[in-house]
């Protein structure tokens, strides 16, 4: 009794580690349960150029750090002859491309990948810089200082107080006093940075930030001004150009601050240009880029790690145990005879290969013609070995001769013939045979049937699309089958085929205990 | 739920399909608690090859004074093929044998000769050549599990009791005893038929009858685990069988339990008409058709004979026990109608 809770036990702790490994996978490093989830990634460009003057060059990029709701899943840069560089500067990421001698047009790119995921936030300290409340020359000052006036007056709190302020610049018919202050636009200051000016004279904490518009297929996207505006707690952002307070939807903030965006030294005509393509992926991949940058250690240690080539090879090799478990149910549970335990395991993995029906009538003609052949072999007086491997050499004349004379004919799917196991075909021909002149074809076909039938059942399992993803995805569901399999090793019960073998046993039997009841 | 219930009841019992529960209700043995709680429990690993290999058995059975039939020869190597000649030269009748074969698979019985010829129980007649290839086949290892190598062992035909004669179509009939842990629990005779090829084996078609453990009467018997009442070929009824003998077969199979160490096991006994009950051979995975060749099930006599104290008792001991409480003859009464 001790024997069996141990085994209990390592039943129960093998399933639940299967599944609870499984499960985390799922909810933690977000794997696809079933089906093949498609992600949305966004992928921006950015291509800077300027023409240099044919002496050391250098251009710096500010770059786009985390934010909330957005992830980032990989940069890259591209810059033939030069060497490149990231520096932090005042918190704000900067690539800085830099060649000893450049002449004439530059190319240099920087690609960023990012998937927008709401509900995610960095955990970076973003708390606003102290400033100084600016003086505008006059008029614009008293015009300001009369303007702050009267938002202050309509306003509660710093997030009313931009918005407010800002809708006044953007109303159709601007009062005086904004009306005054739109003047120093025409005379070239931006309106995004008067409108942070106004807001540190109102001693509200502001700042611009750049960003685009996420939008699939559009190259030359313009950098796009906004300002955010500190509440206190967190960072608002309102666009100038309505006054509207929010993130817009789609919208990812490539810089804070009013630094330049692109600084090139030893050349000139310098610009930066932005293209934006989105792309669906499998939601797989992505989770792996994702788990593998989090250092995930399930996924640090498993068969990702392995060559793509390897993968594809465990990806067949992970399907295995499925059939085994057919074949294990069928022979326990069902009690169904096969010939030769695991060989219908082999025949639907070929099947894998050659799809079922090509499959069953190349397998059915192959064992026949090689039956038909072993007839002849078993008139003459021979070793066993030797017949074996006679068989064996026959098996594969036969393959042979099936792929010429189907290629001749044009049915390529009979080419496939070379996915079948030779030995295990050899080994079938030859028991089968045995069976038939000892038992009679009635058991051939009987152990034959079953062993096709079990071979097609594991191959629809195995070919099934969920069953394919939930055993590469989750390899960690072997466990739940070394479980699953440790308990079938424990069943006792009566087999489905039993329950009608005996049936003429307990009739009687229960006859003679009603008699005996009835006396 | 009730509806459905009945609806399955009746599926299954048009179907003749039985529910478990029943199966359990009637002690019926399944293969899968045969192979995990009998088998793996009762027999080590270590003891199989006794049983497997049935030239041990028989040495092994000779050297404990149970009674076997005589080995004539044994065949070891390809090259004593070449020695099968002088060996079969005097012989009139024989039997060749794989001594790793399972399931009567590779039995070859020749009944007499005819010139050259040898003419096997059914009749057919075989050239030499033949039987040295079958000769060839069991060294190679055909018959044998797993297909090792093999020696084949040359007998002496058993003579049948003759009072078998009206019950089988040609062979010899052989009785199978249920040995658990040294107790007889279950009995039945094979008897061949036309179908079997002359061969004791149920599989093969043979008529399987339940015998009485306490008179070795015939209780019930079954072809292709179907009841029958006659025999299909000589169309003799059954229900007049009685095994003489009895109490030398249940003690001779009693003490094939000390002479291997196994605790469950199936023993194969033939009635020779001069040496009286023979052992032919054992066997470690002994099949469930017994219990439908005896309309019952065999787990409350296992679970009878688990639940005793003591277990090493004389081998007289043990047969009284088996027959005072596994005889059937008194609830037998009603079943005749």
């Amino acid at each position: 009794m001790k024997g069996r809770f141990q085994l209990g036990l390592m039943v129960a702790v093998l399933i639940v580690a299967g599944l609870g490994l499984t499960l985390y996978k799922h909810f933690a490093l977000g794997f696809p349960l079933l089906g093949k989830d498609i992600s949305t990634v966004w992928s921006i460009e950015a291509w800077v150029s300027f023409k240099a003057r044919g002496e050391a060059a250098q251009a710096s990029l500010t770059l786009p750090d985390q934010q909330s709701d957005v992830r980032i899943l990989d940069e890259s840069f591209a810059s033939p002859g030069y060497g490149i560089n990231q520096t932090n500067d005042g918190g704000q990421r900067r690539a800085v491309w830099s060649t000893r001698k450049a002449d004439g047009r530059q190319d240099l790119f920087y690609k960023v990948k990012l998937r927008l995921e709401p509900g995610i936030s960095p955990s970076v300290n973003d708390q606003p810089e102290p400033f100084i409340a600016p003086v505008l020359p006059e008029p614009y000052q008293t015009a300001a200082t009369s303007l702050l006036n009267q938002v202050t007056d309509r306003s509660a709190d710093p997030v009313s107080f931009a918005g407010t302020m800002i809708s006044q610049f953007n109303a159709k018919e601007p009062d005086q006093n904004a009306n005054m202050l739109l003047g120093m636009v025409e005379e070239g200051v931006t309106l995004p940075d008067l409108l942070v000016n106004l807001l540190h004279m109102g001693n509200i904490p502001a700042r611009i930030v750049r960003g685009l518009h996420l939008e699939d297929g559009r190259r030359r996207q313009p950098i796009v001004d906004m300002i955010e505006v500190y509440d206190g707690t967190q960072w608002q952002l309102f666009d100038p150009k309505t006054g509207k307070a929010g993130n817009p939807e789609a919208f990812f903030l490539w810089q804070r601050g009013a630094k330049s965006l692109l600084d090139v030294m030893g050349g000139v005509n310098s610009d930066v240009k932005f293209s934006i393509i989105s792309q669906n992926v499998p939601t797989r991949e992505l989770a792996l880029t994702q788990a593998t940058q989090d250092g995930a250690a399930l996924i640090d240690f498993s068969i990702y790690s392995l060559p793509l080539e390897v993968q594809n090879a465990f990806k067949i090799i992970l399907l295995i145990p499925i059939g085994v478990l057919t074949v294990l149910f069928m022979r326990i549970v069902v009690g169904l005879r096969t010939s030769g335990t695991f060989m219908p395991v082999l025949i639907a993995m070929a099947f894998l290969q050659t799809q079922l029906i090509p499959g069953l009538v190349i397998f059915i003609s192959l064992v026949s013609i090689g039956l038909w052949i072993r007839s002849f072999l078993s008139q003459q007086n021979m070793l066993l070995v030797a017949r074996l491997g006679a068989v064996i050499i026959v098996v594969i004349l036969i393959m042979a001769a099936m792929s010429i004379l189907s290629w001749k004919l044009g049915i390529t799917q009979a080419l496939t013939v070379t996915f079948f196991p030779m030995i295990i075909l050899a080994w079938t021909i030859e028991r089968m045979s045995i069976l038939w002149e000892e038992e009679g074809p009635k058991d051939v076909f009987k152990e034959g049937g079953g062993s096709l039938l079990v071979a097609t059942m594991s191959y629809l399992l195995m070919s099934n699309p969920i069953v394919e993803q939930l055993t590469f995805n989750f390899p960690e569901l072997m466990l739940t089958l070394l479980g699953i399999v440790l308990l079938l090793g424990q069943y006792t019960g009566y087999r489905l085929l039993e329950l009608k073998r005996f049936y003429p046993l307990v009739h009687s039997v229960n006859s003679v205990n009603s008699v005996n009841s009835d006396k | 739920m009730g509806w459905l219930s009945s609806f399955v009841q009746n599926t299954l019992t048009k179907n003749s399909i039985a529910t478990p529960s029943r199966l359990k209700e009637s002690g019926i043995l399944s293969m899968n608690s045969r192979n995990l709680n009998y088998i793996s429990r009762y027999n080590p690993r270590r003891l199989l090859p006794l049983v497997d290999d049935k030239l041990t058995t028989k040495r092994m059975a000779e050297k404990a004074g149970v009674d076997v039939p005589k080995l004539i020869g044994v065949i070891e190597y390809q090259s004593d093929i070449r020695k099968l000649k002088s060996i079969l030269e005097p012989l009139e009748q024989f039997v060749i044998k794989p001594a790793k074969g399972s399931g009567g698979k590779g039995i070859l019985v020749i009944t007499g000769r005819d010139g050259d010829r040898y003419v096997k129980a059914s009749g057919e007649s075989l050239s030499f050549n033949a039987i040295s290839r079958d000769v060839s086949n069991i060294l190679g290892g055909l018959y044998s599990l797993g297909g090792k190598s093999d020696v084949a062992v040359i007998e002496s035909l058993i003579v049948a009791d003759p009072i078998f004669k009206d019950y089988s179509f040609e062979g010899v009939p052989d009785i199978r005893v249920i040995v658990f842990r040294g107790f007889p629990v279950m009995a039945m005779m094979r008897l061949a038929t036309r179908k079997s090829d002359g061969k004791a084996n149920l599989h093969q078609g043979a008529v399987g009858v339940g015998l009485d453990i306490a008179t070795g009467n015939s209780l019930r018997s079954v072809q292709h685990d179907l009841p029958v009442n006659t025999h299909p070929d000589t169309g003799h009824n059954f229900s007049t069988l009685k095994v003489p003998h009895w109490h030398k077969i249940l003690c001779l199979s009693a003490a094939c339990h000390e002479m291997t160490s196994l605790g469950y096991l199936g023993v194969d006994l033939v009635l020779d008409k001069n040496l009286g009950p023979l052992i032919l051979e054992l066997n470690a995975r002994p099949g469930l058709a017994i219990q439908i060749a005896n309309g019952q099930g065999i787990k409350p006599r296992l679970e009878m004979i688990e639940s005793l104290r003591k277990h090493d008792l004389p081998i007289e001991e043990r047969v009284a026990f088996s027959q005072q409480h596994f005889g059937v003859s008194i609830m037998q009464t009603p079943q005749k109608a």
